[in-house]
């Protein structure tokens, strides 16, 4: 029996090894390329998906372990050709350069904006600690979560 | 790359670039149509080549079957739609927002009609690289002089339809208009039907800064919302049919050499491609954990030598300084005995500079591809034109058979010049017989790259009781000579580089050396403004005759407030700035130091940038901020740490990089010079930070810190 993913409200059937990390099947069996790999050692935060709605190094979870609950990565986040408040305050507030760390940033704060819906600075930079952007777009990524808190609590969710 | 010990890896450029080879092709007659439709292209000289040639219509369009001295094309479609090409890559830069805002803005069309083609050794012009902050004083004005160009053809082509004089045609709005019939036709219905394809001479003068419409205007990032989706494909992400992993045996010290080789376990291994060629082991397979055990079942004996660690490495750097070498600089004016003679006040330091890494998010990859001895190689590289000739070379095929394409890319800062994975992921497909990708591992990213040289830097000066400079000697071993003149006026000088074999792979770094000699050349102006009780920064204005210096240093001052009062304990100011590649920089700092722990704090930094004329104020911004934020880890506490050969901190657990946690307050303070051509502004904005750190720390302990990275575990007090 393969184990079984579901991804963005799909299931995957998975034939990679059991205790490959979660992100390598998501890349490269399943084509889900968004969540990216920047060290594989959990220490980037380029990879983060949720887990169970919880934010989650891809690379540091065997995929075996990820498949009791259904897992959201940066394809997932896009409703009927509408971006997620999280995705449209990073486009609004221009908050990447080279954008190699954006699909985990965005993964992150979605994450964190879940758990706490109007977070201080201080709480996003605590948050954040673990994603590295190399470019130094770090305050506007900070802007754009706020933007988001404020659009999302206006939108009721 | 045959059996024959054929050098593998092409070693980088050590130091500064010189200009690269030129290739010279007859013109054939191709067809640039097939590919873009109907309409009509201009191509154009650079002005100096001789006369206009005929490009006419054929089959199959390929950019390295065009004479070199075409240096720009741009391609107007029957629906308006314009398409320019540039051989310059997105690295996060913006450049893709910033050149197609020049096109559109000197072509007279909308923004959103304009589509950038980057980087495709197929389809663009022939560029030396995306490197030493180039793109915007060459590419610029090369692409308004092939958009004027095309926009003389247009009227041209009205004028001829109309059978009036074309000189009292205008062309805006995507349209041209008769002012005297008050007709117009717009540039979708001159392209209309047409196959038109015109070889101009490149003419200056091209539109003022002062009558810009579209550059100028901070316009968003193009295709920004591809990124924020996931959608937008990295090398890494890219999957052709058939895709094989590839995974590489590293050695296990630099220089290590294979001494005995068993691969036959691996090798019996299903489906997997096992290829051993001179020291290049490499293994492809459905998955990189396959590749993977691939190589670890591969039995290999490695003769190693014995290295030099990081604790060593500038005594050793001072000790094997080349005394003759094609690469040294030397230069002299008046004399640095009458110069010191002069002054009240001598001083002497010396300035240490560590191996950093450029660390770009996104690591080497490449994705190789050979159809019917045809290569296509998607690579991450700043120089997609030198990888093509290397790969060319390595593999013994015509460059014509060499396709390179650079999706936009996770970064590079001048980390991303060589062809590594390129070659890596082609030796592979090669013997696999179909594509294959290398993608480099955080690991051998921080191993196997190259790395900003280390380097020592020895000061003399003498100052006058005035304050104003009588004696300056530089000396640089290692690291490099960008900015190495000093910006301060003195009539008594002495500058030299000494460069030093060492077998580390070293080679660009955003800023090159600008980074140390200007760190080391700020923080020794600060000593010396302190030892003898001058402001620091009224201590620089004595000494600066270029007015354009003298604009950031005053604009940063008074946006930062300097001087300021301290407020509370542990903190501290400091400036540093200076000139590099037309841009300049003043860069100020408050800093706090905790008494208990030394940890040093950044709290707020001003950095003031003038580059001439700004053609994206919001992506300017943006870079003038981001190199702050990445200047502070080499500042503070970046470090390559090795031994023996070994990298012994190749990951982000302990090569520490700027996180959320370490950002400042900071503002960019942006002056805008209509009247100077832009230059560029990836590099530059970033060599004031740590002298400013550091002269802050100063201020703050009286604690003299000469050595980059300051404080990578605070500061002794």
């Amino acid at each position: 029996m393969p184990i079984e993913l579901e991804v963005n409200g799909k299931r995957y059937p998975v034939h990679y090894d059991p205790d490959t990390p979660l992100l390598f099947v998501l890349r490269d069996e399943l084509g889900l390329t968004g969540s990216k790999y920047g060290c594989g050692e959990g220490q980037c935060g380029a990879c983060t998906v949720l887990i169970g709605g919880a934010p989650r190094r891809s690379c540091q979870i065997p995929v075996s372990a990820a498949a009791a609950k259904p897992i959201t990565t940066i394809e997932g986040l896009e409703k009927d050709g509408r971006l997620h408040p999280v995705q449209q305050a990073f486009l609004d507030a221009g908050a990447f350069q080279c954008a190699y760390c954006t699909p985990g940033m965005i993964m992150s704060s979605v994450g964190l904006l879940q758990s706490n819906a109007n977070p201080s600075s201080a709480e996003i930079v605590q948050f954040l600690q673990g994603n590295v952007c190399r470019c130094g777009t770090h305050a506007r990524i900070i802007d754009a979560i706020h933007q988001a808190a404020k659009v999302m609590e206006e939108h009721g969710r | 790359m045959s059996g024959s010990r054929e050098k593998f890896v092409v070693e980088p450029e050590r130091y500064e670039f010189s200009a690269g080879p030129m290739h010279h092709f007859e013109l054939l007659r191709r067809d640039f149509f097939k590919l873009l439709g109907a309409g009509i292209a201009v191509f154009t000289m650079a002005k100096e080549s001789g006369a206009m040639q005929e490009t006419a219509p054929a089959r199959g369009f390929h950019s390295e079957d065009l004479p070199k001295e075409i240096n720009a094309w741009l391609h107007i479609g029957e629906d308006g739609g314009v398409t320019a090409f540039t051989g310059k890559v997105e690295i996060g830069q913006n450049i893709r927002t910033s050149l197609a805002q020049t096109v559109a803005d000197e072509l007279r069309v909308p923004f959103e009609s304009v589509r950038m083609v980057t980087a495709d050794t197929a389809l663009t012009p022939f560029d030396f690289g995306t490197v030493g902050s180039r793109s915007m004083p060459t590419m610029t004005p090369q692409l308004r002089r092939v958009a004027a160009a095309a926009r003389d053809l247009l009227v041209q082509v009205a004028a001829k339809e109309w059978n009036v004089p074309a000189e009292g045609l205008k062309a805006a709005d995507a349209k041209v208009t008769d002012p005297a019939s008050g007709r117009s036709l717009r540039y979708a219905e001159l392209a209309r039907g047409k196959t038109l394809a015109q070889n101009l001479p490149a003419e200056d003068p091209v539109t003022l800064a002062t009558e810009w419409t579209i550059a100028g205007k901070s316009i968003p990032k193009v295709d920004a919302r591809s990124f924020v989706t996931g959608k937008h494909q990295f090398t890494p992400d890219l999957r052709p049919a058939g895709l094989l992993y590839g995974k590489v045996l590293r050695p296990p010290s630099f220089d290590a050499t294979i001494t005995a080789y068993d691969d036959a376990v691996a090798k019996a291994m299903r489906g997997v491609i096992v290829v051993h060629d001179g020291d290049f082991v490499g293994a492809a397979a459905q998955s990189e954990r396959e590749a993977q055990k691939a190589l670890d079942a591969i039995q290999v004996k490695w003769k190693e030598t014995p290295q030099i660690s990081n604790r060593e490495i500038f005594a050793y750097l001072k000790k094997n300084a080349a005394a003759t070498s094609e690469d040294r600089y030397r230069k002299q004016s008046g004399s640095m005995e009458e110069g010191l003679a002069q002054a009240a006040h001598r001083l002497d330091t010396t300035h240490t500079i560590s191996f950093i890494a450029h660390a770009p998010l996104e690591p080497r990859a490449a994705v190789a591809q050979w159809t019917d001895g045809k290569l296509t190689v998607w690579t991450g590289t700043q120089r997609p034109f030198a990888v093509r000739d290397d790969l060319a070379s390595v593999f013994h095929v015509p460059e014509s058979s060499v396709r390179v394409i650079v999706p936009d890319t996770g970064s590079a800062y001048g980390g991303k010049h060589t062809s590594d994975a390129a070659l890596e992921a082609t030796r592979l497909a090669r013997a696999a017989g179909r594509p294959v990708r290398v993608f480099w591992t955080r690991e051998e990213e921080f191993t196997w790259a190259y790395f900003r040289p280390a380097g020592v830097i020895e000061i003399k000066s003498g100052i006058a009781s005035d304050g104003k400079l009588t004696a300056w000697e530089f000396h640089n071993y290692n690291s490099g000579m960008s900015a190495i003149e000093t910006p301060y006026v003195v009539a008594n000088r002495r500058i030299e580089f000494h460069p030093v074999p060492f077998n580390m792979r070293q080679g660009s770094y955003r800023g090159l050396a600008a980074t140390a000699n200007v760190f080391a050349r700020e923080t020794h102006m600060d000593t010396v403004a302190r030892a003898a009780q001058i402001d620091p920064l009224e201590f620089r204005l004595k000494n600066i005759s270029d007015p354009r210096l003298r604009a950031v240093f005053e604009a940063g001052a008074k946006t930062f407030g300097w001087p300021r009062k301290k407020t509370q304990e542990g903190q501290g100011f400091g400036l540093g700035g200076g000139i590099e590649k037309g841009g300049y920089v003043a860069t100020f700092a408050e800093i706090v130091v905790d008494r208990a722990s030394g940890a040093v704090r950044v709290v707020r930094v001003v950095n003031a940038y003038e580059c001439g004329a700004i053609v994206n104020p919001d992506g300017l911004r943006n870079q003038v901020i981001g190199a702050v934020i990445q200047g502070m880890g080499g500042a503070l506490f970046e470090a390559i740490e090795f031994e023996n050969g070994r990298i012994t901190n190749a990951h982000f657990a302990n090569y520490r990089v700027p996180r959320f946690r370490d950002v400042p307050e900071i503002e960019a303070v942006l002056l805008d010079r209509k009247d100077i051509a832009s230059a560029g502004a990836g590099e530059t904005p970033m060599l004031g930070i740590a002298p400013a750190i550091g002269n802050a720390i100063f201020d703050a302990t009286g604690v003299r810190l000469n050595g980059l990275p300051l404080a990578p575990n605070g500061v002794k007090t």
